[in-house]
């Protein structure tokens, strides 16, 4: 089933953090399995990548902890090799860390290096992005990471409920539009032509983190805007060209946007007012964070919509 | 979720397994023959409980619920006839096989909506989402607003009117009752009905499969004039009309096997 949210403010940071929490939460129903989030926070010169040193699957045996220190000095290596400038090591959790560094080289040559880590995934790369993923639900994973107090203009998340593939962190919406910085997806559904776009987008050199039908999109799009297209046009061009049933969001630096199939099989409800656009699955989650009787919408099948912040 | 009244009391069985806790909390103000619920902190089954004691055990025939907050199956099956008002928007599975009650909806609905109504009246002031007025069999159904897709699924009586734009594949197998759809029609239009009759005054997208245009009579206009004056909805526009083309109709036609079978 899976549950999606999305908020965009058009006045500035709010507590982005806070109010995607509540919206998830109140969705849990529709999918307790693992909750993400994709925020964007104060954009900043340097880059952040949040990676995961192990899965949740990962064997916690007895040297399980040492292994997880020398992964990360190891990334930290790389990212010295590929001459980024390590300015902070923040680690959140045992088994996930977050850099700071300023670089200007190729951003797919610094995350194949890190990748190259064993069990290490990059989660997030970009200059405001920060993607949080876990298991639990949404107030759990929030408290994990210490999201309560995160301050942006926009940001998406995904509670899922798993049909096709693990329960773990690679399982886990929302997904970065590898190697693109500051994109990332969440989507609602199932894709058919997987299997297609997968060996297609292999083909032209593009890496899967999980065995998860949604991370196409991510990747789709990361190609589509690769070749030049903005983000509504790759957005369009995938109503044409992935076949299922599915609900999308979409997130960049600066907009938020949401597609969704032509039989229109999954929900979406949109709240528009004149500072915040807020859209997930249940209306419950937008009145978690809008007060009062407000009047919202469902998009119709086939629609894309872009908001800028 | 903060913890709601009535939640703190589930309690247990045995093998580990809730034990419904059905004791009707009593909240309601009853004044004049008439009683006002504040849903705002209760769940759905304790909403739900209050209704039905209200119109079941206690007679009143007017309830009125505040603050429902887009909470999913409220007011599902209820089987008599009373009155009911909706202050604000309701979740998903709203309404859901009732039969008889007359209802007001100050707010939106969720999906599926009114699902397998039986009889009487909804109306909704607001928009309403996919799946609305699925395998309903009788009543009347109003939604004031836009709709999405799937509009009267499986429809098998009754009359459901839209007065917004609806969405793809409204009217998706249909096999009897009416729908009228007075804004423009997604793609898809009464695909693969079986019979029944819609009503369009705005364009149409596209028509699904073995629907095809009819013709308008006195009949129908007498229809659409009389529901739509009844519901404040002004005098009908130009309309077309649409029913089944009856191409799709293969019930005689047995398969080879069981051919062999039958003779």
């Amino acid at each position: 089933m899976c549950g999606i949210a999305g908020i965009i403010y058009r006045d500035g940071p709010h507590a982005v953090g806070e109010d995607m929490k509540k919206m998830l939460q109140s969705m849990k129903h529709r999918g307790p399995d693992s909750t993400g989030y994709a925020l964007y926070g104060t954009p900043s010169e340097a880059f952040r990548m949040r990676i995961t040193l192990a899965d949740t699957n990962t064997k916690r045996d007895f040297d399980f902890s040492e292994r997880l220190l020398r992964r990360r000095s190891e990334v930290e290596g790389k990212l010295r090799a590929v001459g980024a400038t390590v300015t902070e090591i923040d680690e959140t959790t045992d088994y996930t860390s977050t850099f700071t560094f300023d670089f200007s080289g190729d951003l797919k040559t610094l995350a194949d290096q890190v990748e190259s880590v064993r069990d290490t995934q990059v989660l997030s790369l970009g200059h405001a992005l920060e993607i949080v993923k876990d298991i639990g639900d949404a107030e759990t994973v929030a408290a994990q990471y210490n999201l309560d107090k995160m301050q942006g203009t926009h940001g998406i998340g995904h509670v899922r409920m798993a049909t096709e593939s693990d329960v773990d962190i690679a399982g886990a919406h929302p997904y970065w539009a590898y190697p693109f910085s500051d994109v990332a997806v969440v989507h609602n559904g199932q894709l058919t032509n997987y299997f297609y776009w997968r060996r297609r987008l292999e083909r032209s050199g593009h890496r899967f983190q999980s065995a998860c039908d949604s991370e196409i999109i991510a990747v789709y799009l990361a190609e589509k805007m690769a070749e030049g297209a903005s983000l509504e046009d790759a957005m369009n061009q995938s109503m044409e060209e992935l076949d299922g049933v599915f609900t999308y969001l979409c997130v960049t630096a600066d907009s938020l946007g949401m597609a969704k199939d032509e039989l229109a099989a999954k929900p979406l409800v949109l709240y528009e007012s004149d500072n915040i656009i807020a859209v997930a699955s249940e209306e419950i989650a937008i009145r978690e964070v809008v007060a009062g009787e407000i009047e919202t919408y469902d998009p119709f099948e086939g629609e894309v919509m872009v908001w800028t912040r | 979720m903060d913890a709601v009244v009535g939640e703190s009391q589930i309690t247990y069985d045995a093998r580990g397994l809730v034990e419904v806790d059905d004791t009707v909390l009593g909240v309601a103000v009853v004044k004049d023959g008439k009683a006002t619920i504040d849903a705002s902190e209760l769940t759905t089954r304790k909403i739900n409980l209050e209704i039905r004691s209200l119109v079941y055990e206690q007679g009143i025939e007017d309830v009125t619920v505040l603050n429902p907050g887009g909470k999913h199956s409220l007011g599902v099956g209820i089987l008599t006839r009373c009155k009911m008002t909706f202050e604000g928007s309701l979740g998903y599975f709203a309404l859901g096989v009732i039969d008889g009650p007359e209802v007001v909806v100050n707010g939106r609905v969720g999906w599926s909506a009114c699902e397998n109504m039986m009889a009487g009246v909804v109306v909704i002031n607001g928009n309403a989402g996919s799946l609305t007025g699925a395998a309903i069999r009788g009543g009347d159904l109003v939604i004031k607003g836009r709709v999405g897709a799937r509009t009267g699924i499986d429809q098998k009586g009754g009359t459901i009117i839209i007065s917004g734009d609806a969405g793809s594949n409204t009217g998706f197998m249909m096999q009897r009752g009416r729908q009228l759809l007075l804004g423009d029609v997604g793609p898809h239009l009464g695909d693969s009905m079986y019979d029944g009759t819609i009503y369009v005054a705005g364009k149409v997208k596209s028509l699904g499969a073995d629907c095809v245009p009819g013709e308008m009579t006195d009949e129908d206009l007498e229809f659409v004039t009389r529901k739509m004056a009844f519901y404040d909805l002004g005098t009908p526009p130009e309309l077309q009309k649409f029913v089944c083309g009856k191409k799709l109709y293969n019930y005689d036609n047995l398969e080879p096997s069981e051919r062999k079978l039958v003779l």
